[in-house]
């Protein structure tokens, strides 16, 4: 098995806990071993943008030297870093950017942290799964598909923080496909949804519900104009606040019909043939699960 | 006639102001020799209890470093201060009652979360522990690993008084060994035996026997005791 070194973020420990057990499960289906970091901190959470707010990129570049000490220390089949969370990729992707361009500061942060035995040199490479899964084919996936999706409407939903900004973005910021291929290897009916890329309000839903669930409301109805039955995200922000904001989505329009959203990977799980306790598909405040089983699924 | 043992004095400076004390004195004998009476920030004098938690810098470094004053010792041009007690929330919990999940630590110590990852906290710990990393693994809801992690803590308090996140870490950590210890640790039998041997009374007999000797009499089965022990 094909072992690369993995990096899962507070959030796929705590409320996205089955966006990573699916996602471990499905790429050992697909022959790759996800190796988590002995050693790693919070990713920052969020980019800081200002230019000269360095200590905000300690905390990434702590995990990338933690991958730069496993690149060092053990054989690797792939050294690069394997990332689940759109927004642990964004922020690592980001700073790794600004310490191996800009020297100057890539030798403040790493002066900074004179605890550690080796310093930074910004050559660690960030990937998100999806890219991995691009790589390995979706040809050579399709073709482990044991269970197809047919007539599922999925409608895959992308944020910001996997396109935005272009250098960091794992895919075309305009016209994104990559999980629309993985769907359409699965076997699912892909729904395009022109607010595919809008977003979803990330951290305004802590306090500012109303606009959340405006966004929210927004995204999950041009989804369904267009035929969705399900969205899937690789964000547990997003997912958060297009899943549990559809509470006060309905306080707002009685008229809304709710719609499930789920990790990308969940739907993987079902599709592989794969042990469905690992999707946790019962973890969500819309339950995807009367959808699935009248698609003749058995979950 | 009395024996005179000559001591090199070296200089230091306590709260700025410069003393001569004896080369190779603790920072706490060093303030008791420059005539501090130390009712707070000294406590067992053997690096366990946490109480006499010192900063320091060296001469001619820029960098504060952090240190038990009953462990330290001085070196010439020191600047010495102690922090006997730092200010921080103390959460009041029944350990019979907690829900213990993946974020326990936000109806306790919610202000982890805050933790920039400066590993600040880290860099003035007189225990070497990696204090960032079981914060880190705290807010993740890695009990087991933050206390593991935390077990060496002393609760002396420098890494609380130095986070610029304003993280009480060793409170928090303290709560995460206790419901480590409570709910997630084996059991071991042999603990449980032992309780119940103790509660029947089978050690009664043996601690009436110690509770009458003389002081004498126990000092020689102390040390006769010790010497059952093979030390290779």
């Amino acid at each position: 098995m094909k072992r690369i070194p993995y990096y899962p973020g507070c959030s796929l420990k705590t409320k996205a806990k089955h966006f990573e057990t699916s996602a471990i499960e499905v790429a050992r289906a697909l022959d790759v071993e996800m190796v988590e970091l002995p050693r790693w901190n919070c990713c920052g959470a969020v980019h800081s943008l200002a230019t000269d707010d360095l200590m905000h990129h300690v905390a990434p570049v702590t995990d990338l030297l933690r991958v730069q000490e496993l690149k060092q220390s053990q054989k690797w089949d792939d050294a690069r870093l394997v990332v689940l969370c759109s927004m642990c990729l964004n922020v690592l992707k980001r700073t790794n950017k600004r310490v191996k361009d800009v020297l100057e500061d890539r030798n403040k942060i790493n002066d900074f942290m004179y605890l550690e035995e080796t310093r930074y040199d910004g050559n660690v490479e960030v990937v998100h799964y999806l890219e991995l899964l691009k790589e390995i084919g979706f040809d050579k996936i399709q073709e482990k598909v044991t269970k197809p999706l047919t007539g599922l409407k999925v409608s895959p939903y992308y944020g910001c923080l996997l396109l935005r900004p272009k250098d960091i973005g794992i895919d075309d910021p305009e016209s994104p496909s990559i999980q629309e291929d993985l769907f359409k290897a699965l076997g699912c009916t892909v729904i395009n949804n022109p607010l595919k890329s809008r977003c979803c309000g990330s951290y305004h839903t802590l306090n500012d519900k109303a606009l959340v669930a405006e966004l929210a409301h927004d995204i999950l109805t041009s989804a369904q104009k267009a035929g969705a039955e399900i969205l899937t995200t690789s964000c547990p922000l997003c997912a958060y606040n297009l899943d549990q904001r559809q509470k006060e989505v309905l306080n707002k329009y009685p008229g809304f019909k709710p719609i499930p959203v789920v990790y990308f990977t969940e739907l993987m799980i079902l599709a592989l043939g794969l042990d469905k306790n690992f999707a946790g598909l019962e973890k969500h405040y819309i339950d995807p699960r009367p959808l699935l089983n009248c698609k003749g699924e058995n979950v | 006639m009395m024996e005179v043992i000559e001591v090199k004095l070296v200089p230091i400076f306590i709260l700025s102001r410069r003393f001569e004390v004896p080369e190779g004195s603790t920072i706490i004998t060093a303030m008791e020799y420059a005539g501090f009476k130390l009712k707070k920030g000294v406590g067992c004098r053997e690096g366990f209890c946490g109480a006499c938690a010192s900063l320091y810098r060296l001469e001619g470094e820029y960098k504060l470093h952090g240190g038990l004053g009953c462990q330290t010792v001085v070196q010439p041009n020191m600047q010495i201060v102690q922090i006997p007690y730092t200010p921080s929330p103390k959460a009041i919990y029944d350990l019979e009652k907690i829900n213990v999940g993946e974020e326990i630590f936000i109806d306790f110590y919610p202000e982890i979360y805050r933790c920039l990852s400066c590993n600040t906290c880290t860099k003035i710990c007189p225990q070497d522990i990696q204090v960032m990393d079981y914060v880190q693994a705290g807010i993740r809801g890695d009990l087991e690993l933050m206390a593991n992690t935390s077990f060496d803590c002393i609760m002396c308090g420098l890494c609380t008084a130095r986070c610029p996140a304003e993280i009480t870490q060793y409170n928090a950590a303290l709560l995460a060994r206790r419901l480590f210890g409570k709910y997630i640790q084996k059991k071991g039998k042999f603990l449980e035996d032992r309780f119940k041997q103790v509660m029947d009374g089978k050690f009664e007999e043996g601690y009436t026997e110690l509770m009458s000797l003389s002081k004498e009499d126990l000092k020689k089965r102390y040390f006769d005791r010790e010497l059952n022990f093979s030390i290779t």
